[in-house]
């Protein structure tokens, strides 16, 4: 039912068109790079309570941000869905023999390492910044941790553009979404600090143990289990593909 | 061997019936008109038979796939070009073209080939590596008829090719058209809401109206049923006596009186036109001119649906207009 060859087709579109838009790379890396440099810049001497005194606030936001980072660009990958729909791209796709599996899959595999790439661009732009330089090994490890972390929201992005037909509605909910998720994370400061109502929301969000695995992997510190973090995220990515798989099935392409 | 054969088709969405026991045969190399106002059911026929919808009731078979069985046995043996643009306007016309073969599992030598054969045929060769966003609408059609013919489908559905293109442009997409058909001996289906491209294009038409075939023919077909020949006169004299007068033949079917204008709708005005002038030379009434139309695809349509093209509906001056023109066609 995998047409490879669509897969490839279609990721191969996102590449070409992401490398093509230079403002649409430079709009989705400045946000996470504004807050890297001055939420980590400014708060640089803070000392958080629950954070051990070896680790500085900027090695603690990094993975943050890079987390940070992945949701909103695999988030967003659903805008891409909605325009495809909107410019009749996606129903063109739909009359070719191309499998219904495969497209969906192409479209995550092109949004997935579009979001990674960003991530990597901010891990890099931190290194810069004095983030301390990771071993290669931990950098591709915390890459399996972003295709999971990408896989997650994607598919959360496609499920709700295979419901909705318009731009705004679709950045509207997209937003009132992804921020809490990105505050509840732990992204910009330990979830150990919430109050435990809160702290609830947070153990729900699926970005919580993204960070902890990213962090646990990029500066050694986390507060759940890498393996614990690894277990739920993996989970969660399958059940999120057959997910949107289901609603793309049922979808209405136009 | 038919390339389409529809039978029963019906679509429903809730209680509202979109389209309603259709039944046609659309044999091989044919053209074939499907000619219906805007929100007759078209769209939703186009979408049933390219395999996006699933129809409520009845049957198709395109290029011998069964709709319901082997839908992958269907789209691998048609195009189609949409009535909205659906190009990625982000994308080089080439890498459209190329894209859209790779779909269809297209090697990649092969590929080149063919991008080079389509674009030749609608004559975008030089344009190809530019972005489809700086096309005109005329480019990106054509650019979409190359994309429709690149995996040689057996049947091709055109979904109102020429809608809002200028007149040159529609001319040359006519005979990309005809060209297609004629030597490649592909299968057409065309949709249209205007009469002249059906005319033009077409070798038999289907009229189609609130999701029902009303009219099944040759684009001369519908014309005969119509049967009669409008002839309009300009009366020197009294107009009464005279419109009295041919009242009373038994080969005039209708006359309506506008000032010193009489429009008669008559048969066989070969025969019957000098007895015209015959009677209004008895009354001593002069004549001072005359005009002869056949009716046209509109006039068939409008005999038929007792609507005019659906998209002025509402507007009550051409309500006033149609319903004169119903009388006269009465």
């Amino acid at each position: 039912m995998i047409q490879r060859k669509v897969v490839y087709v279609l990721w191969r579109r996102e590449m070409i068109k992401y490398f093509r838009v230079r403002s649409r790379i430079v709009g989705a890396i400045a946000m996470p790079a504004f807050l890297l440099v001055f939420q980590g810049m400014g708060f640089r001497r803070v000392e958080f309570p629950g954070l051990p005194g070896s680790i500085g606030y900027f090695q603690y936001l990094v993975p943050g941000i890079i987390g940070m980072t992945l949701l909103f660009t695999a988030a967003y990958a659903g805008m891409s869905v909605i325009m495809d729909k909107q410019f009749g791209f996606l129903k063109e796709v739909m009359v070719t023999p191309a499998s219904r599996v495969s497209i969906v899959l192409g479209m995550i595999c092109g949004s997935a390492t579009t979001s990674i790439l960003q991530a990597l661009v901010i891990l890099l732009m931190s290194v810069l910044l004095g983030f301390r330089l990771p071993l290669i090994s931990a950098v591709l490890s915390s890459i399996v941790i972003m295709v999971f972390i990408s896989m997650i929201f994607i598919n959360m992005g496609l499920i709700l553009s295979s419901r909705l037909k318009d731009f705004h509605g679709f950045s509207t909910i997209i937003n009132f979404i992804a921020f809490p998720l990105f505050l509840l994370s732990g992204a910009l400061f330990p979830v150990s600090n919430l109050p435990a109502p809160i702290r609830v929301l947070s153990y729900l969000d699926p970005l919580t143990y993204g960070v902890d695995a990213l962090r646990g992997i990029l500066i050694g510190y986390c507060e759940f289990s890498i393996v614990q973090d690894v277990f739920i995220l993996s989970i969660l990515s399958v059940l999120m593909v057959c997910a949107s798989g289901y609603f793309f099935k049922r979808a209405e392409m136009f | 061997m038919n390339a389409i054969r529809i039978a029963g088709l019906t679509k429903k969405f809730g209680d509202f019936i979109a389209v309603e026991d259709v039944s046609f045969s659309v044999e091989s190399g044919e053209l074939f008109g499907l000619l219906c106002p805007n929100g007759a059911g078209k769209s939703t026929i186009i979408n049933m038979l390219t395999t996006l919808l699933i129809p409520t009731a009845g049957d198709a078979h395109i290029t011998g796939y069964d709709l319901r069985k082997n839908p992958d046995g269907i789209r691998n043996n048609i195009g189609i070009i949409f009535q909205d643009p659906s190009l990625d306007i982000g994308l080089t016309g080439r890498e459209n073209l190329d894209f859209h073969a790779m779909m269809y599992n297209i090697s990649s030598n092969e590929r080149k080939i063919r991008v080079k054969e389509v674009l030749d045929i609608v004559g975008m060769a030089d344009k190809a590596d530019i972005l489809v966003e700086n096309y005109s609408g005329g480019m990106k059609r054509r650019l979409e008829i190359a994309r429709g013919l690149i995996h040689y489908p057996k049947v091709l559905f055109l979904d109102e090719p020429t809608l809002g293109l200028d007149a040159q442009t529609r001319r040359t997409i006519w005979d990309h058209i005809r060209d297609l058909n004629r030597n490649y001996g592909t299968s057409v289906i065309l949709t249209t809401h205007y009469m002249e491209e059906a005319d033009y294009l077409c070798d038999r038409i289907a009229i189609i109206d609130h999701g029902k075939i009303i009219a099944l023919d040759t684009p001369s077909g519908p014309k005969n049923c119509l049967r009669g020949d409008l002839v309009s006169l300009t009366i020197e004299g009294n107009i009464d006596h005279i419109a009295d007068a041919l009242r009373g033949k038994e080969w005039v079917r209708d006359i309506v009186q506008n000032g010193k204008m009489l429009d008669v709708i008559i048969s066989d005005y070969e025969r019957n036109i000098p007895d015209i002038f015959q009677t209004a030379g008895n009354l001593d009434i002069g004549i001072s001119s005359i005009s002869l139309s056949k009716p046209s695809l509109e006039d068939v349509f409008i005999h038929l649906t007792g609507s005019t093209i659906r998209e002025q509906e509402g507007s009550r001056k051409t309500d006033k207009h149609d319903r004169m023109r119903r009388r006269m066609l009465r």
